[in-house]
C-alpha cells in the first residue's frame, strides 16, 4: 500500500491554491483516493498558506499528520513543516532561493534540490510560476509519466488560451525533466496508474452542486468565509442551469431576497457563516411564520465576532439551533463528507419544499475548503434517482376556480396548500404577525395555540423521512465515538487505522440535528459498552445536546477548538488512551 | 382589469385611526390598480411594519407582510424569481428611512422594476409617538428630552443619489393626486419611489393637514420637467429642512413627480430571465453529469 502526504508551503499570492488543486487533480487522474486540505490566514499576500495532499492506493478520508513530499517555496515553510517529514520524505526547494543545510534532516531524507525560477526563466513565463515548475518536480517523484499532467494543464487552461496552456505546460514540464534526470528512483513511492472512478470535489461543490440538481432557480449570497466557493461554483453553472445568482449588500438582505424568491414559487437558498448567519437570524423566523420554504448553508468557523476566519470550528450548532425569538419549527442537517453534502443537500429542499419551514444545512471551513475524492458514479446515481418534490404546492390548474383560498388552512398534518402570486384563485396572505388561516393578523389565545401547533405538526411529519443516525463498524466494538457534522471523516480513518491494529471502536453519526433523533441515540447508547463524544468546540454543544434529548451522560469527550480540524491520529490516541484505561481497572 | 369591488376583503376593514391619512393612500392604490387595470393576482404587496404596513391585509392581492425594514429585498426577491408580477412595496418613514435605508439605496441604484410607496408621518405611529428618521429638526416628543438637532433624511434626494428613476412627494390630503403619481409610479419600468406625507393625526401634532395644505404646491404647475437632475435636485433639497427655520419664514413642499429617467432595470440585464420568468422555467430533467465530468 502507498499512502503519502504532498504539502507545499510558500506566501500567500503565491498560487498555492491553484497548485494544490493541480496536485489532487494528479493523483485523482492516477484513479487514487485522495483528499486535501489548506491552511492559510486572513490576508491576501503575505502570511504563510500550507496546502496538504494526501494520496492513497488504499480509501482515505482526511489529511494525515506526517508529510512525505515537501515542497518549500520559502525558508519559512521548511521551519514550520520540517517536523512534519515522515521517513524517507522529500523536500523540493530551490537553492538559489532558499539555504538549506543537509543536517538539520533525518538522514532519511532526500534532498531535492531544483532551480525553480530559473526554469520559470529559461521557459519565459513570470517567477510566480515556480510553483508549476515544483508541480512537475514533484510529479517525476512518483510517477514517470507526463502526459498526464499535460492533459490536466489543457483541461484546467484550455479556455483560457493556448498561450497559458503552452507556460503552463513548459514550466510544469521543466521542473518534471529535471527531477526525472538527477533523481528518478530515489524516491522511496511510486504509483501505478489504475482505472479511474472518483471526481474530486470541494464540501462546497457538492452542496452546490446538490442544489442544482434539486432545481434551484435563486440564491442571493453574501460573501464570506468558507462558503464563497459554494458562490464561485453556482455562478459558473448559472446560465447553463438557468439560475439567478445573486450577490446581495448584506446578509439581511440575501435572506430576504431568498425568501422572496421562495414566496414567488422557485426554490432559493443563501449561505453563509456565523457572522452573517447572526444578521439572518431575524428573518429565519419570518420563514417559518410565514411558512416560506428556504435552505440555508451555514458554514462554521471560531467565533465570536470575526473570530478565526479561515480556520475551523463546529461552534455554531447551539446558535443555528436557537437563532431567533420564540418558538418555531426548523430542520438542522449536517452533512459528514463530500457525498452527504450532496445527497443531503438534495434532501434539503425537498424538505423544505413539503414542509414549508426553513432547513438549514451546517457545515464547516474543513468541509467547505477541503477536496475529497468520491466516485462519479455514486453523484450519478443520486442524481438520477433524485425527485423534486414540492409538497402542497398547488398548480394553476388547481387555484384556477378556487375562491376563499386560505393560506394557513389547517390540516392534519400542519402543512397548508400553498398557491403561489400569479394564481387566480390562489390570492392570499402570508404574514409575519400570528396570524388566522387566511392569514390576517390575529390575536386571540385560541388561535395563536392552534397556529403554534399547526407549525411544530408538520415536524412530526418530516422526521418520518429522515435517515436514522448511522452506526459505522462493528455493532459490539468495545468503544462507540458519537460525532456530527465533518469529525466524520478524521474518525473514519482513525476507525481504520486501528482496526488494523485490531482495535474496534465504531461511530455513530447524527446528522439531522433537529428535531433531534433522541431516542434512537438513546438505544444505541444504552447498548454501547463505552462512549466519546468527538467535537470541535470548547463547550461540548453537541454533547449537553445528547443528554438533553436522552437523559444520558457520555463516558468521554474530545473537544479542540484551536481552530484546526481533528487528525486521524489525534483520535486514534484517545481511543488508545480510553481502552488502555479500561484494561488497567 | 380589475374593479374596485374585486380588491375589497370581506372579513377585516382598516384599524387605523379615523382620519390617519393611511385610509386615503389605501383608497388611492386601490383606485390606481383598477386604472392600471392590473389583474390583482398578479400584483404583489410586501410591507415592512408599522401602521403603514399593515396596509396589505386590506387589499385583495396578493399579499407579504414582513419584518420591519425588510419588505425591499423580499419584493427584490419576488420580481427576480417572477418579472411578470406587479410588486409594490408599502412602508413607514421608520421602515425605509431608519431601518430599511440600506435595502432602499441599493434597490435604486439597481433599479429594479418596482414600486415604492412610503407613508411618510414622520413620526413612529404603532410604537405610539417617538421621533422618526423624517421628524422636523427642532421638535420635541416623547423619545426626545429636548428638541432634535439631528437633521432630518431628505427621501428625494436620498433617493436620486442613490440612482433612482421615478421620484416622486404625494400627500394623502390629495387622494386624486396620489392615485395618479401611483398610477406613474407603476407604469415607469425601474425603481419608482413615492414618498407620501402622511399625517399621523394621533401622534404628529405638527404635521397636520393643515400645515401642509398651507405648504404643499406642485412642481409641474411651476413647470418642471421631471428630467431635468439638476433641478429635481434643487426642488428635492426645499424641504425637509436642515437647520431650524427662521422667525417668519414658512416652508414650501414640492410635490408631485419631482425626477424620472429611463435606464436600464436590474431584470433587464439578467439573460437567465430574459425568455421566460424563472418561476416558469421547468426543472424536470435537469442534468449535471456535464459539470460532474468536468471534475474527472
Ligand atoms: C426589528 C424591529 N425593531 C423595532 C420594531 C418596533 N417597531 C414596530 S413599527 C416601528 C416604527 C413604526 O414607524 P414607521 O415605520 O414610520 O411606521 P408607522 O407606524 O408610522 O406607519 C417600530 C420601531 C420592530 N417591529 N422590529
Ligand atoms: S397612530 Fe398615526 S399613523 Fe398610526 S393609525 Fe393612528 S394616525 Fe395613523
Amino acid at each position: 500500500m502507498n499512502d503519502i502526504q504532498w504539502l507545499i508551503g510558500g506566501e500567500a499570492g503565491y498560487g498555492i491554491m491553484t497548485t494544490g488543486i493541480m496536485m489532487s487533480k494528479i493523483f485523482t487522474r492516477l484513479g487514487l483516493s485522495v483528499f486535501d486540505y489548506v491552511e492559510y490566514p486572513s490576508l491576501i499576500r503575505g502570511g504563510h498558506n500550507a496546502y496538504y495532499v494526501r494520496a492513497s492506493d488504499e480509501e482515505i478520508y482526511c489529511q494525515k499528520r506526517t508529510v512525505d513530499i515537501l515542497v518549500a517555496l520559502n525558508r519559512e515553510t521548511i521551519d514550520k513543516h520540517k517536523h512534519e517529514l515522515f521517513e524517507n520524505a522529500a523536500v523540493i526547494y530551490d537553492p538559489d532561493t532558499i539555504k538549506v543545510e543537509p543536517n538539520e534532516f533525518a538522514s532519511s531524507v532526500l534532498l531535492v534540490p531544483i532551480p525553480l525560477l530559473e526554469s520559470t526563466k529559461q521557459v519565459g513565463a513570470d517567477k510566480l510560476m515556480v510553483n508549476t515548475v515544483s508541480v512537475g518536480a514533484s510529479l517525476a517523484l512518483f510517477y514517470s509519466d507526463f502526459e498526464i499532467l499535460r492533459r490536466i494543464m489543457e483541461d484546467t487552461f484550455g479556455r483560457k488560451g493556448e498561450n497559458i496552456v503552452y507556460l503552463n505546460v513548459n514550466t510544469s514540464k521543466a521542473g518534471f525533466d529535471y527531477v526525472l534526470k538527477n533523481f528518478s528512483k530515489k524516491f522511496s513511492v511510486s504509483f501505478e496508474k489504475k482505472p479511474q472512478k472518483n471526481i474530486l470535489i470541494g464540501g462546497a461543490e457538492a452542496v452546490a452542486f446538490g442544489a442544482i440538481r434539486a432545481g434551484l432557480k435563486f440564491a442571493s449570497i453574501y460573501p464570506m468565509t468558507p462558503i464563497n466557493p459554494i458562490l464561485t461554483t453556482l455562478v459558473s453553472s448559472a446560465l447553463k442551469y438557468s439560475i439567478v445568482v445573486k450577490e446581495p449588500e448584506d446578509e439581511i438582505s440575501a435572506i430576504s431576497m431568498a425568501i422572496g424568491a421562495s414566496f414567488a414559487g422557485v426554490r432559493s437558498m443563501t449561505a453563509t457563516s456565523g457572522g452573517g448567519f447572526s444578521l439572518m437570524v431575524e428573518s429565519l423566523g419570518l420563514s417559518a411564520q410565514t411558512e416560506t420554504p428556504l435552505v440555508i448553508v451555514e458554514g462554521m468557523r471560531p467565533g465570536p465576532a470575526t473570530g478565526f476566519p479561515t480556520w475551523t470550528e463546529q461552534g455554531d450548532l447551539r446558535f443555528v439551533m436557537h437563532a431567533a425569538q420564540g418558538d418555531f419549527p426548523r430542520i438542522i442537517i449536517a452533512p459528514g463528507d463530500v457525498s452527504e453534502a450532496f445527497s443531503q443537500t438534495l434532501h434539503a429542499f425537498n424538505l423544505a419544499d413539503k414542509y414549508q419551514l426553513p432547513i438549514i444545512v451546517l457545515v464547516d471551513k474543513y468541509l467547505m475548503e477541503g477536496h475529497a475524492t468520491a466516485p462519479i458514479e455514486n453523484f450519478k446515481a443520486l442524481s438520477s434517482k433524485y425527485r423534486i418534490e414540492r409538497g402542497k404546492m398547488l398548480s394553476d390548474q388547481e387555484t384556477e376556480g378556487m375562491v376563499d383560498y386560505e393560506r394557513y388552512e389547517l390540516t392534519d398534518d400542519g402543512i397548508s396548500p400553498r398557491s403561489i402570486p400569479g394564481q387566480k384563485g390562489g390570492i392570499g396572505f402570508s404574514g409575519s404577525d400570528e396570524h388566522d388561516e387566511r392569514g390576517l393578523y390575529n390575536e386571540e389565545a385560541d388561535n395563536r395555540i392552534k397556529m403554534m401547533d399547526k407549525r411544530f405538526k408538520k415536524l412530526e411529519f418530516a422526521i418520518r423521512e429522515f435517515p436514522a443516525p448511522v452506526l459505522y463498524g462493528k455493532k459490539d466494538a468495545p468503544l462507540t465515538i458519537i460525532a456530527f457534522g465533518s469529525s466524520k471523516m478524521p474518525i473514519m480513518q482513525a476507525m481504520k487505522w486501528l482496526e488494523k491494529e485490531g482495535i474496534d471502536a465504531n461511530l455513530l453519526q447524527v446528522s439531522y440535528l433537529a428535531p433531534f433523533p433522541g431516542a434512537a441515540v438513546e438505544r444505541i447508547i444504552k447498548s454501547a459498552k463505552k462512549t466519546l463524544v468527538v467535537e470541535g468546540n470548547k463547550t461540548g454543544q453537541f454533547e449537553g445536546l445528547i443528554r438533553e434529548h436522552t437523559g444520558l451522560v457520555v463516558d468521554h469527550n474530545f473537544r479542540k477548538y484551536d481552530g484546526r480540524p481533528f487528525y486521524p491520529e489525534e483520535i486514534v490516541a484517545k481511543v488508545k488512551e480510553i481502552l488502555c484505561q479500561n484494561l488497567k481497572i | 382589469m380589475s374593479e374596485l369591488k374585486d380588491l375589497e376583503i370581506t372579513y377585516d376593514k382598516p384599524n387605523w385611526c379615523p382620519g390617519c391619512g393611511d385610509w386615503a393612500i389605501w383608497v388611492s392604490l386601490k383606485n390606481a390598480i383598477v386604472a392600471l387595470n392590473l389583474n390583482p393576482w398578479e400584483v404583489v404587496l410586501v410591507s415592512g411594519i408599522g401602521c403603514s404596513s399593515k396596509l396589505p391585509y386590506w387589499v385583495k392581492t396578493y399579499g407579504f407582510n414582513g419584518l420591519h425594514g425588510r419588505p425591499m429585498p423580499v419584493a427584490e426577491g419576488i420580481k427576480l424569481a417572477n418579472s411578470g408580477l406587479t410588486v409594490i412595496v408599502i412602508g413607514g418613514d421608520g421602515d425605509q428611512y431608519g431601518e430599511g435605508t440600506n435595502h432602499l439605496i441599493h434597490a435604486a441604484r439597481r433599479n429594479i422594476d418596482l414600486t415604492l410607496i412610503v407613508h411618510n408621518n414622520q413620526i413612529y405611529g404603532l410604537t405610539t409617538g417617538q421621533y422618526s428618521p423624517t421628524t422636523d429638526i427642532g421638535e420635541k416628543n416623547k423619545a426626545t428630552p429636548t428638541p432634535t438637532v439631528e437633521a432630518p433624511v431628505n427621501p428625494l434626494s436620498l433617493a436620486i443619489s442613490a440612482g433612482a428613476t421615478f421620484v416622486a412627494r404625494g400627500f394623502a390630503g390629495d387622494h386624486k393626486r396620489e392615485t395618479d403619481l401611483i398610477v406613474e409610479g407603476v407604469k415607469h419600468k425601474g425603481f419608482s419611489i413615492i414618498d407620501s406625507m402622511q399625517p399621523c393625526v394621533t401622534f404628529n401634532h405638527k404635521n397636520t393637514y393643515t400645515w401642509f395644505y398651507e405648504r404643499v404646491y406642485k412642481v409641474e404647475e411651476k413647470g418642471h420637467n421631471p428630467k431635468d437632475k439638476a433641478k429635481a435636485f434643487a426642488l428635492a433639497e426645499q424641504w425637509p429642512l436642515r437647520l431650524p427655520l427662521k422667525e417668519g419664514e414658512k416652508e414650501s413642499i414640492p410635490t408631485g413627480i419631482i425626477y424620472k429617467e429611463e435606464r436600464l432595470t436590474w431584470g433587464d440585464g439578467i439573460l437567465q430571465i430574459a425568455q421566460a420568468p424563472l418561476v416558469k422555467q421547468s426543472v424536470e430533467e435537469i442534468d449535471i453529469n456535464p459539470i460532474l465530468e468536468e471534475l474527472k
